[in-house]
Formats: C-alpha cells, sequence, structure tokens
C-alpha cells in the first residue's frame, strides 16, 4: 500500500471524514487548528458541513443536535476548550447520541501552556460531565493509530450510542509521519430510529432529551447505561504489551509518553535490562486485568507509570496491580515532555531499589 | 350542516400540558401547532426545547423535538438545520434561556442568519425556578430576587432582544408580538407562519418574540396578567416588526 | 345559524381567559362545580346569546373548548 506523509491533525480530520463523518464543529484552539482548518476546506467538498462555532459550548452543542438528527458528527479541541464542552458531553450521554470528540491536551490548568499534556486524563476517563457515565477514550502513540483509530470511534459510538473520546497533544497533532490508509470505505450508516428528523411512518414523534423528571426513571436510565457500560468493557479493551512476557519492569505509559518510553527502553535494553511497554489504547474502559497478569509474572520487580501530569493513570496502575508490586511512577507535566534518558535513570534506580 | 369555528389543533398530542393555569406557553404552543398544520409540517419539523416551563414541549407538540441544555438551542438548533437543510426547524426558549444564559448562541446564530426560526417567550421573570429575576424584569417590578423592586444600579436594566438582534445583517426577520389579547393574538400567528415560511425561502434568521403572562410568579389572576403585558410590558418592549428584509427590498 | 360551545370539562384550569375575552360576556366559572383537577371549571351561561367568534376557545391555553356552528334547516 502507498504510504503518504501527513500531519498528525490534518489526518485525523481527514480519517474522519473518510470514515463518514458528515459534520464538524469546531473552535479553534491551540494544538489543534489544523483541524477546523482542514475540515473547513474538506468537509464542504465531501458533502459534509462545517460550522466554526461561537465557542466551544457552542461547538459541542451543534454536535449535539447534529447527532440527535441523526448525522454523523465530532468535534475536536484542546484541554481549555474541552473543559467548556464538559456540560454538552453529559447531555450526549444523557441523551444516548453517539459523536467523537478529539482532545489535543496541552498543559494546564487554566490556560496553562499549548505544549503537550496528559492531565486531562481524569477527566476523560472518570465522567464526561455531571453525573453518572462514563464514554470510550482512545489514545493513539501516533499518526498511523490516530488514523486507523478514527473509524473505531466513529463505529463505537454508533455501536454503543455514545460520546467516544480520542486524546493526543500537540506533539502528535504538529507532526508528520508516513501513514498507509488501512481503511478506506466509510462506515455504513447505522440505523437510528431514534433520530429527531421528522416523524416516522406511523405519525410518532421522536423526543431527543435527557431529562426524567421521575427519579426512578432515571436511576434506571442510569442503569441501563450502565450495562451499556459493562458491554463497552467486555468488548471494547484495547492495548498493546511490547516485550512485557519476562520483563524486569513493566513501564505503562500511553500516547506520546509510551513513544518516549520506548526510546528510553531501547537504550535499557543495551544495558541488559529488560524493560516491556504496557501502553493502553483505551483509557477508559482500562485494560486492568491484561495489566495485572503481567505484572504478576514473577520477573516483574515493579510497574513504573510514565504520564504528563501528577500520575493521573498511575491511579489505574495502581487499582491492576493491587499492591502486588511496586508501582513507582514518573512524570513531568505543564507541558513539559519527559526525555527517554530521564525515563531510563527512574527505570535503572527503580531496579536497584527493587535489589535491595 | 356544522361549521367547525375552532376545535383542538392536530398540531397538540392530546396531552394535558403541566402549564399553569393561564400561562401563555399554551396558547402559543397552540399557534404553533395551527400553523405548523396548516403549513404540513408535522411530519418534518424538528423543535428544539430549552430549560424553563417549556422543557417539555415535545411531550405537547405533535412534531420532533430535541431538549437542550440551558441557553443552548440556538447552537443546537443550528447543528440539526446544517444537517437537516429541507426540515422546519424551530427553537422555543423561555428570556433566562435565550437573553441570560443563552445570549451568547442567540447572537451567534442570528449573525450567521441561521435558517431556523426562534421562538422567544418574554415574560419577564424565570418560571420554573420559582419566580426569580429575568434580564427581561421590568424596572420595579418584584422577583424573588429583587424582593424590592428590579433597581437600575444594582440589576441592571431590561434586555431588549428583539431590538439587539435586529441589528445583525443574518437576521431576516424579526417582529414582537403577543398573545394577551384576540387581535394580538391573531397577529402572533401570522407571525408566526411568516417566520416559518420566511425559514423556508432560506433568507436568513427569523425571530418571534411573545410577551407572555406569567400568572403564578407575578401573583395576578390571569386576566389582570394579560391585561398587564399589553398595558405595561409592551410600554418597555414595544409590539411590532424590528425588521423585514422582505419589506426592505420592495421599494 | 345555531352556535355550540363544548367544553372538556376536566381539562380546564379555570384560568378564566376565555371569560375575560368573550365579547358577549356569556362565559363563567361555574364555582358550584369542581372538576377533576380540583379547578371550577368554565361554563356558559347563555348558549342563545353566543355568536360563534370562537374567540374563547382560540385564547384557551388548554384547547378545552370547541366551538361549532350548526345551520338551521331550511
Amino acid at each position: 500500500m502507498q504510504k503518504e506523509l501527513w500531519k498528525g491533525n490534518e489526518a485525523i480530520a481527514e480519517a474522519a471524514i473518510r470514515a463518514g463523518c458528515r459534520a464538524y464543529f469546531g473552535y479553534p484552539i491551540t494544538p489543534q487548528n489544523e483541524i477546523p482548518e482542514y475540515m473547513s476546506k474538506r468537509m464542504p467538498e465531501s458533502g459534509g458541513v462545517f460550522v466554526q462555532a461561537e465557542s466551544e459550548l457552542a461547538a459541542i452543542n451543534m454536535v449535539y443536535g447534529a447527532a440527535a438528527a441523526g448525522a454523523r458528527a465530532m468535534t475536536s479541541s484542546s484541554s481549555p476548550g474541552i473543559s467548556l464542552m464538559q456540560e454538552g458531553i453529559s447531555y450526549l450521554v444523557g441523551s444516548d447520541l453517539p459523536a467523537v470528540i478529539v482532545n489535543m491536551m496541552r498543559g494546564g490548568p487554566g490556560l496553562g501552556t499549548i505544549q503537550p499534556g496528559q492531565a486531562d486524563y481524569y477527566q476523560a476517563t472518570r465522567s464526561p460531565g455531571h453525573g453518572d457515565g462514563h464514554m470510550p477514550v482512545l489514545a493513539p502513540s501516533g499518526i498511523q493509530e490516530a488514523v486507523d483509530l478514527m473509524w473505531d470511534a466513529f463505529e463505537m459510538a454508533d455501536k454503543y450510542l455514545t460520546p467516544v473520546m480520542v486524546v493526543a497533544d500537540g506533539m502528535i497533532g504538529q507532526m508528520m509521519e508516513p501513514i498507509v490508509w488501512n481503511r478506506t470505505e466509510p462506515l455504513p450508516e447505522a440505523d437510528k430510529p431514534w433520530a429527531a428528523n421528522g416523524r416516522d411512518g406511523e405519525g410518532q414523534t421522536h423526543f431527543v432529551s435527557s431529562l426524567r423528571l421521575q427519579s426512578s426513571e432515571n436511576e434506571q436510565f442510569v442503569h441501563t447505561l450502565k450495562e451499556k457500560y459493562e458491554e463497552i468493557t467486555k468488548n471494547e479493551v484495547r492495548y498493546e504489551a511490547v516485550g512485557c512476557k519476562n520483563a524486569d519492569i513493566l513501564i505503562a505509559a500511553f500516547g506520546t509518553t509510551a513513544r518516549i518510553a520506548s526510546t528510553a527502553i531501547r537504550k535499557l535494553e543495551k544495558e541488559g535490562i529488560r524493560a516491556g511497554l504496557f501502553r493502553p489504547i483505551t483509557l477508559w474502559p482500562f485494560p486492568y486485568e491484561a495489566l495485572k497478569e503481567l505484572a504478576l509474572q514473577e520477573s516483574v520487580k515493579a510497574v513504573l507509570t510514565v504520564e504528563m501530569s501528577l500520575g493521573q493513570m498511575h491511579e489505574d496502575v495502581r487499582l491492576s496491580v493491587l499492591d502486588k508490586k511496586p508501582t513507582p511512577f514518573y512524570g513531568r507535566t505543564g507541558g513539559m515532555v519527559p526525555e527517554p534518558k530521564d525515563i531510563a535513570e527512574k527505570v535503572r534506580e527503580v531496579i536497584k531499589e527493587a535489589g535491595k | 350542516m356544522t361549521q367547525i369555528i375552532y376545535q383542538r389543533s392536530k398540531g397538540l398530542k392530546d396531552v394535558e400540558t403541566h402549564y399553569c393555569p393561564g400561562c401563555h406557553h399554551g396558547i402559543i404552543h397552540k399557534l404553533i401547532a395551527e400553523v405548523l398544520v396548516e403549513m404540513d409540517l408535522l411530519d418534518t419539523a424538528v423543535g428544539v426545547s430549552p430549560v424553563g416551563c417549556s422543557v417539555l414541549a415535545g411531550n405537547y407538540l405533535d412534531c420532533d423535538f430535541v431538549e437542550a441544555a440551558h441557553g443552548r438551542a440556538p447552537a443546537v438548533a443550528t447543528g440539526i438545520k446544517r444537517v437537516l437543510p429541507n426540515h422546519l426547524v424551530f427553537t422555543y426558549q423561555g428570556d433566562g434561556d435565550l437573553a441570560s444564559i443563552g445570549a451568547g448562541e442567540i447572537v451567534h446564530a442570528t449573525a450567521r442568519g441561521e435558517h431556523f426560526t426562534t421562538i422567544f417567550i418574554n415574560n419577564a421573570i424565570y418560571g420554573m425556578t420559582g419566580g426569580q429575576m429575568a434580564p427581561t424584569t421590568l424596572l420595579g417590578q418584584k422577583t424573588t430576587t429583587s424582593q424590592s423592586g428590579r433597581d437600575p444600579l444594582l440589576h441592571g436594566r431590561p434586555v431588549r432582544m428583539a431590538e439587539m438582534l435586529s441589528t445583525l445583517d443574518g437576521m431576516a426577520y424579526c417582529e414582537r408580538v403577543t398573545a394577551a389579547n384576540m387581535p394580538e393574538l391573531n397577529k402572533a400567528k401570522r407571525a408566526i407562519k411568516k417566520a416559518f415560511t420566511l425559514q423556508m425561502q432560506g433568507i436568513g434568521h427569523t425571530f418571534v418574540e411573545v410577551l407572555s403572562a406569567c400568572p403564578t410568579n407575578w401573583g395576578m389572576s390571569p386576566a389582570d396578567a394579560s391585561a398587564w403585558v399589553k398595558s405595561t410590558m409592551s410600554q418597555v418592549y414595544p409590539l411590532g416588526v424590528k425588521k423585514d428584509i422582505t419589506a426592505e427590498e420592495k421599494p | 345559524m345555531k352556535p355550540e360551545v363544548i367544553f372538556n370539562l376536566n381539562r380546564c384550569k379555570g384560568c378564566g381567559l376565555c371569560v375575560s375575552v368573550c365579547p358577549r360576556k356569556i362565559l363563567k366559572l361555574d364555582t358550584s362545580v369542581t372538576n377533576i383537577k380540583g379547578y371550577h371549571p368554565s361554563v356558559i351561561s347563555d348558549q342563545s346569546q353566543c355568536i360563534a367568534c370562537g374567540s374563547c376557545a382560540r385564547v384557551c391555553p388548554d384547547s378545552v373548548i370547541t366551538v361549532l356552528k350548526h345551520e338551521e334547516d331550511t
């Protein structure tokens, strides 16, 4: 297959269109501006809709409207903008609507920096907005994977009627890599008998709403969400484990950090340290069982979590390992990116500590 | 032979509303329902309900509905109309929803000339939450959060959304009406029909502000409340066409 | 021409807007009756005075009223 050189943000936009997304609503924010820019040109060309919204608040609510009307819709933003979208994401969850949200995370809190960050992990994986809810969160570590995951994101959104978030950062968004278009066919149009796009043949109306005034009815609805989440957890957990078999130490890292950890791992290999990379691809649902199994191998002395945060995924890693092995943490935050040598040094330190 | 002078509109579902006695929401719902029937749009129209008393509008009007977050109806309607350009799309928003928390969304939807219709219910108060001050509350008007009356120094002054939005080039047709008496009610229906008709011609944003009574939170009888809309509210919010680009085109 | 005003009695919320708009002043809230919702419903006191203008029905927020006009056989 022909390799093509693509910039991350543009590749993600193109992949969304090729996967069958027909409506994009967004607002400029660095480091994801190439997505709305690209969409503004390509979406109309492909028969879709592009609107530059007046805010992220409006953008996510446009997505909500388009999704409620039955269209395959998405938006993209970066951390501060995603904070503004929490309201709309909660409404998507509460109304069982499919949509895809791309978050090119940057260093926070507040306005923070535009440099890469992973400190939106809690926000993405714990609860989208207010209320009991979850959404699948996909974390590519390169442009090829980001492109491939766009199909999966829309597929999951349609299958489970849920918002799906794709998280990366300015590193992945701004760099260029060769990719191949593994998938070229748009996803089939999903049957959406619930869509508010006109009464059905029997004259029945559709009312897309997250309002359930009776608490008992609302509780029942939240329980249907729970069933949905159990189904997603059963079917959709994704991760990559490289060199984890009989490793001395596991490094748990996702996205950009996982790439950097790989470089550190190659460095350590030359020194005779076998470090395995455990890379969650779905941050929610988190691959607890897979990590637990690998961590419990006799050879594994510790599971080191590396993140661009103060340690958020670290919590999930600890929930997997449950104190059966040491679970140290190494992170840079606020827009700082860890270097391979720093990770390697931390690994040496952990191994030394474990050898005592 | 029997002639039907008036019967319940087929554009309404056969259910009772939760609205208080004498609330104008029921009247305005009817007018929309009648227009949808007359224009044969019940099968394809999509309404957007707000947060507020009319959050359940989709249970009453017999067409599709989407419930929006507080104030976001213009953004939600934008999303719907852009993907369903041939459908009639309208929002139904109260004054807290549209003039306060959703002020940004309505300004930009209008500025973009979005091809949906806004039905803006201005009753100068927050109804559902129990009678708090709205941006549209009149000076001196007592509410649960302006208990000595709205004071311009403390609370600012009433916001005239129809006039404000008419300054935007994306606004094609904007009229303020009321259903407070029979002649005005007939005008209100004509305004809604005109807005829907112009929407389907795709000439820009169409907006009908309806001055309405909230007898419960105003502490008035329904008849007195309706009279107050005409005698007092319409002094601050003058009735009439604020903008009509189809009229301006004529010499 | 014989007008007929029909009330869906149990849907009436007794708001009295119909009473206030009737040009013939022939509608009233019947305080001797309490409907299923607990309101005194609107009634017509003198059908023969009705001119079938339909104002009461048009203004009713709850679509309680139907107004008919029966043509008398000649």
